[in-house]
């Protein structure tokens, strides 16, 4: 059992490694997809589409340069930082304050979610100790007859 | 001589300052007299009607400023200098009619003019609720008197060229802007982002004059939806013009001023889905307030955006000063709804509770919670860099990458939605219906994932494979909901061919005309889930580059595309550089493309016009990039843009199914009769028809 593990953790390993060693052609596809163009189209820097863009040229050859050069991606980037500012990466990656743009948003949706959910709890409780025990609803068997028939007569339920 | 018509324009605008101001202060001290009983100099009643009447006249002062404006681009007036920066002589007609909303000014006074005309629909339909109407009309009189103001003095659209110097010609129109969409988006755009003042209003003033019951919604619920459709077909018509004119970064690039407009969308839809909760249970009262009011405060927010350079956009105005009068404005309007709220919020208490956890009821609240969500999630990636900035000192870019790996996820939760919440029933869900109504749509969505890998789309094995993902699940949702909503029509028109013994298609058509409200928004789930697919699409672009000579040709995904010549040409207005391109597939020519690059002279500005070949399956989609200065021949980008069809088909959908939603339903007399007459045994019950159940489930009743 142990040596299973030895070797799927192995295996993991070659294929993470083999996962990072990219060929020069998709390293430039990879960081060329996280830097924006900066004629101030708004667009990925090799997605810019501006015929006869005088800045993505130029910015696409600094990026052949680079990665010629033998920088690891974090280099390459840095290096754009450096000469154009935080404004020339597609999205903040920087850690940091950069990690707040990320979190927020997934935090705010699941704060939300848990909100909406206690909400509907309080509500449908609520609502069942509203009920009085002398009128209480149909039994389920009965209410769901009824909806059946319902919705087989008119069938409108919206 | 100087010509009268910017003089009259100007006098016009002021005119309809004092008519509105007029409007605003009568109408306030009318309502106050009336609602407190005192008694002023005449009586309030008249005093109501008359700031009515000073009402529908502001609109036609603020008509007679547009029209000045679209005089004066027609009659090249170049001492106006709004006029001399955004036509010229050799302009096409249609362009100098939408020089009313090519720039900063003369889009003000088009939101000006269009809340003016919304104003005065309302105010000429004052007899539906005289009170109510009187007080949406005072309020927005009090938006109205705020553009205006700015109209008046911080953004004129006469004032004279400075220096007093007339030139012959003017600097022409931004060349992204000459497009034949130009002449429709904007105003399409702007009545939805105007119309949103309307259902505010008469909200806000349902809640100052505590006014019972739920008849405001049923009033305002026409214009809600007349409002968000304007919305929907503004964005997709800005979404094609993006696609097809190069340098905005295809159909949707999550650009601040995109986003603007994406989320007042947002919050409407949300609106319009979680008022059926107050019109059919007495709940979320006060959440329906909130959903309106914010709504209207995003298209302030989202025109605030478009113009005081706090973000950075191709599709912004020029940077100026009228940013503080709408962060000053916003303020004021969200005091306002604040104070109203907690001072009147006992009258908002919820008349139902929720019974059941599986129900209509929590499917809209969670359809409420992913679409607020998604709102959230689009405007802080919109306001980030400027809090960025604040906090560490240097701006950072939001871009697509941020937006894809955060939004779209939101996005396939609504989609989900969009296929369970019309399966549940009102109150409660009994088991058996989930099981009957989620297995078709379970097994759609299983087999479409079986099939989609078996074809090849294997997110494992793609260099991109978040995208492919995303794209797996979105066709597989899809499917599910389209198999959904299928389903609905089938069960339902099986219940009317059973009562009236008509042929399948005679009864979905009498099933859609019985419940319109219902059905028209089964269409529009079924193109908003069309336009997801077209969307998901993008995950396969394909494209290649190439450099053509006469005769050169290039394969691309079993096209081939051949250069038959390249040339030049100019007119009064561009100089343009194209190419013939023949295209086959297999051996059979299907069509000619010509791409084209132009050169405005008056603006020394170029833009490039695509030439597109749209498929069902896909678009080819040609640009030319220039010419090689070298060789001399052009430079060819050849993309194929898959399902991007899809898109506009689904937004055909969505306009059809609201167009039927619009539609009175069958009255519920006529139908029984009809369906007495052609089968007296399948005649409703009476008995069933008094059970509390019944009230719930006939939304026909409500409609």
């Amino acid at each position: 059992m142990p040596r299973r593990l030895l070797q799927i953790a192995l295996v993991c390993l070659l294929a993470v490694t083999m996962l990072g060693a990219g060929t020069p052609s998709t390293s430039f596809d990879k960081i060329g997809h996280k830097l924006m163009c900066q004629c101030g189209c708004g667009q990925i820097l090799l997605e810019c589409n501006h015929v006869g863009c005088p800045v993505s040229g130029p910015m696409i050859d600094e990026l052949h340069t680079q990665i010629a050069t033998g920088l690891p991606e974090a280099g390459v980037l840095n290096w754009f930082i450096g000469k154009y500012g935080p404004i020339v990466l597609a999205e903040p990656i920087r850690g940091g304050f950069d990690n707040v743009a990320w979190i927020v948003p997934f935090a705010a949706l699941v704060l939300a979610t848990l909100g909406v959910a206690l909400l509907i709890r309080m509500w449908h409780r609520r609502y069942a100790r509203m009920q009085p025990a002398a009128t209480a609803p149909p039994s389920d068997t009965t209410t769901n007859a009824m909806r059946d028939r319902i919705r087989r007569d008119i069938d409108f339920d919206s | 001589m100087p010509h009268p018509m910017p003089s009259f324009g100007s006098f016009s605008l002021l005119l309809a300052l004092v008519l509105g101001a007029y409007t605003f202060l009568s109408g306030t001290f009318a309502l106050w007299a009336i609602s407190t009983g005192r008694q002023l100099a005449i009586s309030a009643e008249h005093l109501r009607e008359s700031s009515r009447r000073a009402g529908l006249m502001s609109f036609v002062a603020v008509s007679c400023a547009a029209f000045a404006l679209i005089w004066a681009a027609f009659t090249n007036d170049y001492s106006v200098d709004y006029i001399l920066h955004h036509t010229n002589r050799a302009l096409a007609p249609a362009y100098k009619f939408s020089a009313l909303w090519s720039g900063q000014e003369g889009s003000l006074l088009l939101w000006a003019w269009l809340l003016a005309a919304y104003g005065f629909v309302l105010r000429l339909r004052h007899k539906v609720d005289i009170t109510l109407s009187a007080y949406a009309s005072t309020i927005l009189s009090a938006i109205q008197v705020f553009f205006l103001l700015i109209l008046v003095f911080a953004a004129p659209p006469f004032a004279g060229v400075p220096g007093g110097v007339v030139p012959a010609d003017g600097f022409g129109l931004n060349p992204l802007l000459q497009y034949p969409e130009m002449v429709i988006h904007p105003p399409m755009l702007y009545l939805g982002y105007v119309g949103f003042s309307v259902p505010f209003a008469f909200a806000l003033g349902a809640l100052m004059m505590r006014y019972p019951g739920e008849k405001w919604i049923h009033i305002t619920r026409r214009w809600t939806m007349v409002t968000w459709l304007f919305l929907t077909c503004g964005i997709c018509l800005g979404m094609h013009w993006a696609y097809a004119v190069l340098g905005w970064g295809g159909y949707w690039a999550w650009d601040p001023v995109e986003n603007a407009s994406f989320l007042p969308w947002l919050t409407g839809t949300a609106f319009l889905h979680s008022v059926m909760m107050q019109e059919k249970r007495g709940m979320m009262k006060g959440w329906n307030v909130w959903l309106i009011f914010t709504t209207f405060l995003l298209t302030i927010l989202g025109t605030d955006l478009t113009r005081s350079g706090l973000v950075s956009s191709v599709h912004a105005f020029a940077q100026s000063s009228i940013g503080s009068w709408f962060t000053t404005f916003m303020v004021i309007v969200f005091v306002v709804c604040l104070f109203t709220f907690l001072y009147q919020r006992d009258h908002l208490k919820a008349e139902n509770r929720l019974e059941s956890l599986v129900s209509r009821e929590s499917s809209f609240l969670f359809n409420n919670l992913i679409l607020l969500a998604a709102c959230f999630t689009v405007l802080w990636g919109t306001l980030f860099p400027v809090l960025s900035e604040f906090v560490q000192g240097s701006k950072v870019t939001m871009g697509p990458p941020f937006f894809n790996r955060v939004a779209v996820p939101v996005g396939l939760a609504l989609v989900f939605l969009t296929g369970i919440g019309p399966l549940l029933s009102w109150r409660s869900t009994s088991l058996r219906a989930i099981r009957r109504n989620f297995i078709l749509p379970c097994i759609a969505i299983l087999a479409t994932a079986i099939v989609l890998m078996a074809c090849g789309v294997r997110p494992w094995k793609d260099d991109d494979s978040t995208s492919s993902i995303y794209a797996l699940v979105c066709f597989a949702l899809g499917a599910g909901v389209i198999t959904a909503i299928f389903s609905e029509f089938l069960r339902g028109a099986g219940v009317v061919r059973t009562q009236t013994g008509k042929n399948l298609a005679t009864s979905i058509f009498l099933l859609v005309r019985r419940n319109t409200r219902r059905y028209g928004g089964y269409f529009i789930h079924f193109g908003v889930i069309v336009m997801f697919i077209g969307l998901a699409g993008s995950a396969f672009n394909q494209s290649k580059e190439v450099e053509m000579g006469f005769g050169d040709s290039v394969q691309l995904n079993g096209y081939k595309i051949v250069c038959q010549s390249y040339s030049q040409d100019s007119n009064a207005n561009y100089d343009t550089d194209f190419a013939l391109l023949d295209v086959f597939h297999g051996a059979k020519k299907i069509t000619q493309l010509t791409p084209e690059k132009r050169f405005y002279t008056a603006s020394q500005q170029s833009s490039t016009i695509v030439a597109i070949h749209s498929t069902l399956a896909h678009d080819l989609y040609v640009v030319f990039m220039g010419r090689n200065p070298e060789t001399d021949r052009p430079i060819i980008k050849i993309i194929l843009n898959p399902l991007v069809n899809w898109i506009w088909i689904g937004v055909g959908i969505i306009i059809f199914g609201t167009f039927i939603a619009l539609v009175p339903p069958l009255k519920p007399g006529a139908r029984r009769v009809e369906a007495t007459e052609n089968s007296p045994l399948e005649a409703p019950n009476p008995k069933l028809e008094a059970h509390p159940a019944f009230a719930a489930v006939d939304g026909s009743s409500h409609a």
